[in-house]
Formats: C-alpha cells, sequence, structure tokens
C-alpha cells in the first residue's frame, strides 16, 4: 500500500482540536503546559461549549496561553486570574469560565484571590499547574518547591527553617466547604493524559449544572528547563520526588472529602 | 421619575449607580465610603434591575473583578478611599492598558499611610498623574454636591465607554458624608446581553464559531507593537484632552484674582469669593469638574485677560497648583492654600489667604 492510499479523511484516527491554532506553542519541548492547553481545548470541543466559554491566562509560562487557544479570554495581572473569573462569573451566570495559573500565580501571588474565590463557591474551573518553581522568570523558588531542592534563589536547597514549607495549597481548598471538586492530575504519561482529560470533562460537567460550587483541578508537571534536567528525566523525577510530597488522585468530590487531606511524610 | 431626595453623597452615588443601569459593583469597606456598599446591599438591585454586588476580599481583588467584568463588556465599577486605591493602582493601569472601560471611586481622606478618615484631596497626583505604571491617564471628574455625585455617576461611565478608558470620580469625605437634596435621574434600563454585544464587539463574551477570538489583555511583547499602542493611546487622550474639559467659572469675568479649587473646596472658596467680593476686592472662582483632562485653555485665556493671580485652593500641600502653573505659564501670579491631613479651612481663612496673596504675599501657611 502507498503512503497516499493511507492518508485519507476516512482512516483519520486523531486530530488535533480546532480550538488550538497552528502557532508554535512557546513552551519548552516535553513540559506539562502544551498537553493541559490540548486537553483542556479538546475538552471545550468535545462538550460543545467553546461558544460559551471565557478563559483567564495567568502571568507566568502560560501568560500567552491566548495565542493558542482559540476561545474568548482575558490575560489577568500577576495572581489575580480568580478575581476577574469572579468579576465575569457574577454578570454572566450561565457562561463557562477558568482559569489556568501556575504555582507562583496561584499559591505565592495570588493566594488570597484563589482561596476566596474558591470559599465564595465561584462556580468555575481553577487549572494549577505545579511544576514546583518559576518558570517564566528562569528557575526562582516557588511556594511549592520541595524541601532540599535547589532554584536559583534556593541554591543551597530549599532550606524550610527560612524558606517555610512546600505548600499544600489544593489540600488547603479542599477544606473550604463552599468547593465541590478537588483532584491532582499529571500529564506525564499517555495513561495520566486520559485521566487527567476525564477529571476537565468532569469539572465542567459540574459547572453546567448551575452554582454549586469552585472546581479545582491541580497538574503536577515538570519544568525541565527550570529543573535543569531533560524532560524524560524530569518526568521520571517527578514521579520518583514530587508524587510523594503532593499524592496524585482525587480529594473532593460533590463535596466530600475522599481521603485525608493531610498526607504523612 | 426624577424624584427628590435628601441623600449622603456616598447614597447618592450608589442611587445613582442602580439608576444608571450598571451591571456590577465589587468593593471592599473602608471609611468614609462605606456607605456605598451598604447602601447597594440594603437596595438588594439584584431582585430589581439584576445589578450584582458583591463584597470582596481585598481592594485588590474588586478592581480586578472589574477587570474581569468590564473585559466582558458590562457596566462594572468599585468604590474606595484612599489606603484602598493605593491597592487598586496595579490593577487600574492593567485597566487602562487593556482599554476597558469602567469607573473607580474614591473618596478620599488624608494621607500618607493610614492617616485620617477625615477628608483630603491629596491623591490629586495620584489620580491625574498616573498612580500606577506605565503611560496612563484616568478620566477624573471631581463633584462638588451630593447633586454631583449622583450626576457623575451616569456621565462617567458615558465617558468611560465612550473612550474605552477607565473613569474616576475624585470625591473626598466631606462630600461622601454630607447630605443635601438632591434630584435623582430617571432609571436607565440595564442593557441586555444583546446589546452588550452588539455595543462592545470586543469584549469577551464567548467566540462565536467562525468569528474572530477576542482578547483581553495588556501585554505586548514587542517593543514596536507597545509603542504602537502607546500612541495609540495618547491620540485617544488627547482628543479627550480636546472634547471633555467641564469646568464652572463664577464671577470670573471682572476678576482680578481668581481661586481654582475642585470638590469640598469650591465651595468653601465659593464663600470666601462672597467675602472678597463684599470687601471690594473682585475675585472669582474657576472650578474644574474635570480634573484630567484639565481646563487648561479656560485658565490660560483667563490669564491672557488679565487676571493678576490664581490661588489655588486644595485640602493637600499643594498639587493641582502644577497644572495651574503650568496653564498660566508665567503669565499671572500662581500660589497654593490650604489645610493638610484631614482639616477643612474656612471660608474666612480662605479670604484671609486671598487677600494676603492680592497684596503680593507668598507664604500662605
Ligand atoms: C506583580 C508581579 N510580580 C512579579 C512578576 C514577575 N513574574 C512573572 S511570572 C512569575 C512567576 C511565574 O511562576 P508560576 O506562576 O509558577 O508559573 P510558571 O511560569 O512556572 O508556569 C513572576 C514572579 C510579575 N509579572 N508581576
Ligand atoms: S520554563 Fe518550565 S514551565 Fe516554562 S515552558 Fe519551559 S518547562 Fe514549561
Amino acid at each position: 500500500m502507498e503512503l497516499e492510499d493511507i492518508i485519507k479523511e476516512e482512516n483519520i484516527v486523531f486530530k488535533k482540536t480546532k480550538l488550538l491554532n497552528d502557532k508554535p506553542l512557546s513552551y519548552c519541548p516535553g513540559c506539562g503546559h502544551g498537553t493541559v492547553h490540548r486537553i483542556l481545548m479538546e475538552t471545550l470541543e468535545e462538550l460543545g461549549i467553546d461558544e460559551q466559554t471565557i478563559g483567564i491566562a495567568p502571568v507566568g509560562c502560560a501568560v500567552m496561553a491566548y495565542e493558542f487557544m482559540e476561545i474568548d479570554m482575558q490575560e489577568a495581572a500577576h495572581g489575580r486570574a480568580p478575581a476577574l473569573a469572579t468579576g465575569i462569573k457574577r454578570v454572566y451566570p450561565n457562561k463557562y469560565v477558568f482559569t489556568y495559573q501556575g504555582d507562583g500565580d496561584l499559591a505565592a501571588i495570588g493566594t488570597a484571590e484563589t482561596m476566596h474565590c474558591c470559599n465564595r463557591g465561584e462556580n468555575i474551573l481553577i487549572i494549577f499547574i505545579n511544576n514546583g518553581i518559576y518558570g517564566m522568570t528562569g528557575g526562582q523558588m516557588a511556594p511549592t518547591t520541595l524541601e532540599g531542592a535547589k532554584t536559583s534563589t534556593s541554591p543551597y536547597g530549599r532550606d524550610v527553617s527560612t524558606m517555610g514549607y512546600p505548600i499544600r495549597i489544593t489540600e488547603l481548598i479542599a477544606q473550604l466547604p463552599a468547593v465541590r471538586y478537588v483532584t491532582r492530575q499529571s500529564v506525564h504519561t499517555p495513561a495520566a493524559v486520559r485521566k487527567a482529560k476525564a477529571a476537565i470533562k468532569k469539572a465542567f460537567e459540574y459547572q453546567a449544572e448551575g452554582k454549586q460550587g469552585t472546581c479545582f483541578i491541580e497538574f503536577l508537571s515538570n519544568c525541565n528547563s527550570g529543573w535543569k534536567m531533560s524532560a524524560v528525566q524530569a518526568n521520571k523525577w517527578m514521579e520518583e520526588n514530587t508524587f510523594k510530597y503532593y499524592v496524585p488522585g482525587d480529594i473532593k468530590d460533590n463535596f466530600k472529602l475522599l481521603k485525608n487531606p493531610i498526607v504523612e511524610l | 421619575m426624577s424624584e427628590l431626595r435628601l441623600m449622603k453623597g456616598n447614597e447618592a452615588l450608589a442611587e445613582a449607580a442602580i439608576r444608571a443601569g450598571v451591571d456590577a459593583y465589587y468593593g471592599y469597606p473602608i471609611t468614609p465610603q462605606s456607605e456605598v456598599m451598604e447602601y447597594l446591599m440594603a437596595a438588594n438591585p439584584e431582585k430589581t434591575t439584576g445589578m450584582v454586588v458583591l463584597q470582596a476580599e481585598s481592594e485588590v481583588a474588586s478592581i480586578n473583578m472589574v477587570y474581569g467584568a468590564a473585559g466582558a463588556g458590562k457596566m462594572a465599577m468599585t468604590s474606595s478611599s484612599s489606603p484602598g486605591v493605593s491597592l487598586m493602582q496595579e490593577g487600574i493601569s492593567y485597566i487602562a492598558g487593556a482599554e476597558l472601560p469602567c469607573v473607580v471611586v474614591n473618596v478620599v481622606r488624608g494621607g500618607p499611610g493610614l492617616g485620617t478618615i477625615q477628608p483630603s484631596q491629596a491623591d490629586y497626583f495620584q489620580t491625574v498623574k498616573g498612580g500606577g505604571h506605565g503611560d496612563y491617564k484616568l478620566i477624573t471628574l471631581a463633584p462638588a454636591s451630593v447633586q454631583e455625585m449622583s450626576d457623575f455617576m451616569r456621565l462617567a461611565f458615558e465617558l468611560a465607554f465612550k473612550y474605552r478608558n477607565p473613569a474616576m470620580i475624585l470625591s473626598d469625605g466631606a462630600i461622601g458624608q454630607m447630605m443635601e437634596k438632591v434630584e435623582l435621574f430617571d432609571p436607565i434600563p440595564r442593557r441586555t446581553d444583546e446589546e452588550v454585544a452588539q455595543q462592545c464587539p470586543w469584549a469577551t463574551t464567548g467566540r462565536k464559531r467562525g468569528t474572530q477570538k477576542r482578547v483581553i489583555t495588556s501585554l505586548r511583547l514587542v517593543a514596536s507593537v507597545q509603542e504602537e499602542f502607546n500612541i495609540k493611546l495618547q491620540k485617544k487622550y488627547k482628543q479627550i484632552q480636546e472634547n471633555e474639559v467641564r469646568c464652572e467659572m463664577i464671577g470670573c469675568e471682572d476678576a482680578q484674582f481668581v481661586i481654582v479649587a475642585y470638590g469640598s473646596s469650591a465651595r468653601t472658596s465659593m464663600k470666601a469669593v462672597e467675602l472678597a467680593r463684599k470687601s471690594g476686592l473682585r475675585a472669582g472662582l474657576l472650578r474644574p469638574q474635570t480634573l484630567w483632562p484639565f481646563p487648561t485653555k479656560e485658565l490660560r485665556s483667563l490669564a491672557e485677560r488679565g487676571v493678576q493671580g490664581f490661588l489655588s485652593v486644595e485640602m493637600s500641600a499643594g498639587q493641582m497648583v502644577e497644572d495651574v502653573r503650568l496653564a498660566v505659564n508665567g503669565r499671572s501670579r500662581v500660589e497654593h492654600f490650604g489645610r493638610m491631613g484631614g482639616v477643612i479651612a474656612s471660608p474666612s481663612d480662605i479670604f484671609e489667604a486671598l487677600k494676603q496673596f492680592a497684596a503680593g504675599e507668598k507664604k500662605l501657611f
């Protein structure tokens, strides 16, 4: 059989979603941002809700998410995405709203906006990319950076006695009564990507049910550039280290805590 | 129906917001303007006009909620007082950079720092010279009565949407707290979602397939693109300067000395002008209703006509006086008189200062 015989419309088994354009992504190869972009846009397309969706981009590596996502979007100041989302959702309760935030954005400068948005139970989806570092600004320590981990602002390793502990903000969020769904996912293997996509779908389905509570999905991701590893090494390191402190899995569903959120070390 | 009521300035402003068809108020309590949100919460317009009223966790959050709603084409506003407005500066700069229409109200109190809850006009520089980062301008309205607290609410939104630019109502604790008769304008219905989509094609309301996506952003990474945008902003600002100056002139036709004052200072200054006239001193008052754009031309033509001196009366160490000097440009004498820290100069204090000023005195306080 010739190649031309195979490349035919009827033989297509996978197509890139129309909601991502053809611009080359600004992310490093192997970074989780690109994969989360893809499954997020695929989900909007599959649910057919893209025309009613407004996304909020953060300040961080995903600052230009709106360059790639073919939906209406707003770009927030560093950490303020949940406030923008609140502002929009309150005046358009029937539209779908999501924020997309890094760990510096969500768990440092934007902690107050994130916590209070969730405490009000804003009917939005918060997508939280936890790569344990400040990617965009070149690899400084994030609130999520693991104990002992070396970054450009913790060159001798994170010393918890002076720099504080890596924050499990997702577990804190899960404590809030107005939060409906909290899960921790990753996109480092095909199986993980499928599970992660199912979580996004569930969150939008919940959002469709009207104001009931906030949905919050954390994605453990590598920042191979910031960690100074290859993408493959970074994913392996993540499985061996990150997953022990930030344990993947569902934490809360339909307002019920599914496991003791304070994980034993 | 237009309606006559006795109200506090802050309440009149809140009522006017409902009547102007505002879609959302996001705020955080602070004296001396907490009545704005209290009035709105009690009026509960969500049940009548559908206006959203939400108490945010901070002024940082409020202004960013305003950003979100404004970016989706809705009429959104917030109000605060000096320390809270300082916290909003980041958001205001982003709003200016994303060219979003919205209204921010500052009922100014004395500073710096936590300062005092008494009235002040010391946030003039912050409002008209920037406040946040980058080259931007806020359309700034300065009400001097409870009536104007109501009227300027509607006007601020009109101007904000006309130019896709944030507008500030720069009031002060005295105007916010005092009670006066106010004629409230007839309610204007809130725009429907269809009207919003039609009037604001740039707004993020969800991209229809086959159409261009809308992006609200203030990010322009390439220097030449950013500069192009800066030039566009400056053109817009020039247009606003040419078309939107508003001021009131009283007794300026034959005045030898003109007091320049806005907000509650204009009220005490008006009395001082009356005292001066009675004493035979030909005084007048120029009251800017827009602080930016500033009535530069009006002041200049008074100077050209031969006014001997301009006395800028402000509740600050002298801020607007710099703009008066720039306008007069050396043609006549310009000085400042004012009290600070929440102290209000009485009409007789101002009259005394004016007399000294007319006699050639320089140091007035
Ligand atoms: C107010 C403010 N402070 C600091 C910055 C600089 N800054 C840009 S991105 C960033 C950190 C981003 O890290 P994170 O949120 O973890 O996202 P990532 O880049 O890792 O995806 C910082 C500190 C900024 N843009 N604004
Ligand atoms: S710097 Fe890190 S987070 Fe940013 S794109 Fe590269 S790998 Fe991803």
